[in-house]
């Protein structure tokens, strides 16, 4: 007989039970409603374990790779344990290096624990060792030796005040993660990609871009950037590299206030969609500003990318 | 002898053809500016879910609405000043996005008058 898990209670499932029957019979009140696979309701997550393909039918890939399943119509072969949908390991690291690429972004490098795997563009808490924790986006891929994190400084902010005043190269930290599915799923190399971001969006965004070309990602790759000043944008040398070694990205910089050569001005929801009408089949990230974000969302769907291709991060100010 | 005549549900493709539907339903409904203002939810993968229990019952497929949880999931709404123009308007434009994926005027009919049958409850009466 199978057993599901869920926060170390051990449920046993009956012959062909699904997962969700078996947790209800538990006296697990999980939400559901049409028992069938089609509604979406019961979305859960496998830590350990194999969840059968019917299960994820119809997912973001990016929700498929990180262990993402419909309940109701999961009759795994051997046992799961089911995962609140976030919750990731906890690991100790240094730090391995810190410096600024604007006035108020400091970029963070962090060793990366062995073990701890993550994908470009997903984001952990990072924790010192006073107890204080804030969440920060991937910029790196696996297997480049650190963790790149792009750090909002903040006036008043505790973490980012820490990060500037108070720690070292080689001080200890804690991570845990990897959260979120903002990240670059291989399969569709074809396929056109829109990231637009603002302020340390950029982050994920970058990571994700990276990951894609590293993926041997061939269709137009559009990036855009968007920061209120000049002085807000950043990872300009490295993104016209890229742009200009690889045929299939377009980099651009946008802000809302100043001008400068190769810079646009204006909001970035109205020209991160100029000159794309029709975004049918696309896949698109949007990361950074909350309301810019819902915004951008909104548009990208409406313009016509399926939801399922729409990867959206909005970041808290937290300091 | 047992009925072995398709469902509305299997008439009008199943699952497949919810997954077809619903992004076209959903940007409907949040491009009329009749009722726009009640689907522009924060989270727009939570109301796409809700969108895809909607029309799984709506096509006659399986769910586990009771009429308290219509009431429940519409009061909020409701005190917004949903009435019956906006009912209107949402079986509207699940007919328009069937007409679109080629559906037949008789299933429309059938899909409309499932969603009928929840208007007393999504509007509290």
């Amino acid at each position: 007989m199978a057993a599901v898990t869920l926060d170390a209670a051990v449920h046993q499932r009956q012959e062909g039970e699904s997962v969700l029957d078996a947790l209800l019979r538990g006296g697990v009140a999980v939400p559901h409603s049409c028992k069938s696979g089609v509604c979406g309701s019961c979305l859960m997550r496998a830590a350990e374990g194999t969840v059968p393909a019917r299960a994820q039918a119809g997912l973001k890939d990016s929700w498929k790779a990180r262990g993402y399943f419909l309940a109701c119509v999961c009759v795994p072969e051997g046992d799961l344990r089911v995962a609140s949908v976030d919750d990731g390991a906890v690991a100790g690291t240094t730090i391995h290096a810190l410096d600024y690429v604007t006035p108020d972004v400091l970029r963070v490098r962090l060793a990366a624990p062995p073990g701890f795997e993550f994908q470009a563009g997903q984001y952990l808490s990072l924790r010192n060792s006073d107890g204080l924790a804030r969440s920060y986006s991937i910029a790196s891929l696996p297997g480049e030796g650190f963790i790149e994190l792009h750090v909002r400084v903040y006036a008043e902010g505790k973490m980012s005040g820490w990060l500037t005043r108070d720690a070292k190269p080689g001080q200890s930290v804690t991570i845990a993660g990897p959260f979120g599915a903002c990240f670059y799923v291989p399969g569709r190399p074809d396929q056109p990609m829109l990231l637009a971001g603002t302020g340390t969006g950029l982050s994920p965004l970058y990571g994700v871009l990276r990951a894609a070309l590293e993926a041997g990602h061939q269709g137009p790759i559009h990036i855009v950037h968007g920061a209120v000043r000049i002085a807000g944008l950043y990872l300009r040398e490295e993104l016209r590299a890229i742009s200009i070694s690889r045929d299939n990205v377009a980099y651009r910089a946008v802000v809302l206030d100043g001008a400068a050569p190769d810079v646009e001005t204006g909001p970035i929801d109205k020209l991160a969609f100029a000159g794309n009408a029709k975004l049918t089949g696309w896949r698109a990230f949007l990361c950074g500003d909350p309301v810019l974000v819902q915004v951008m969302r909104k548009k990208a769907f409406l313009a016509g990318a399926a939801m399922h291709d729409i990867h959206a991060d909005s970041f808290l100010p937290a300091g | 002898m047992q009925s072995t005549a398709p469902t509305l549900f299997e008439k009008l493709g199943g699952q497949a053809a919810v997954e077809l539907a619903v992004d076209n339903f959903y940007r409907k409904v949040l491009s009329d500016d009749r009722v726009s203002r009640f689907f522009d939810g924060v989270d727009m993968d939570r109301q796409r879910a809700k969108q895809k229990a909607f029309l799984t019952m709506a096509f006659g497929g399986p769910h586990n609405y009771s009429g308290k949880d219509m009431r429940q999931g519409h009061s909020h709404l409701v005190a917004m000043g949903l009435n019956d123009s906006h009912v209107d308007a949402v079986i509207e434009l699940l007919g328009e996005t069937l007409r679109e994926l080629s559906v037949s005027e008789d299933l429309i009919e059938e899909v409309a008058a499932i969603a009928e049958s929840t208007r007393n409850d999504v509007l509290s009466r």
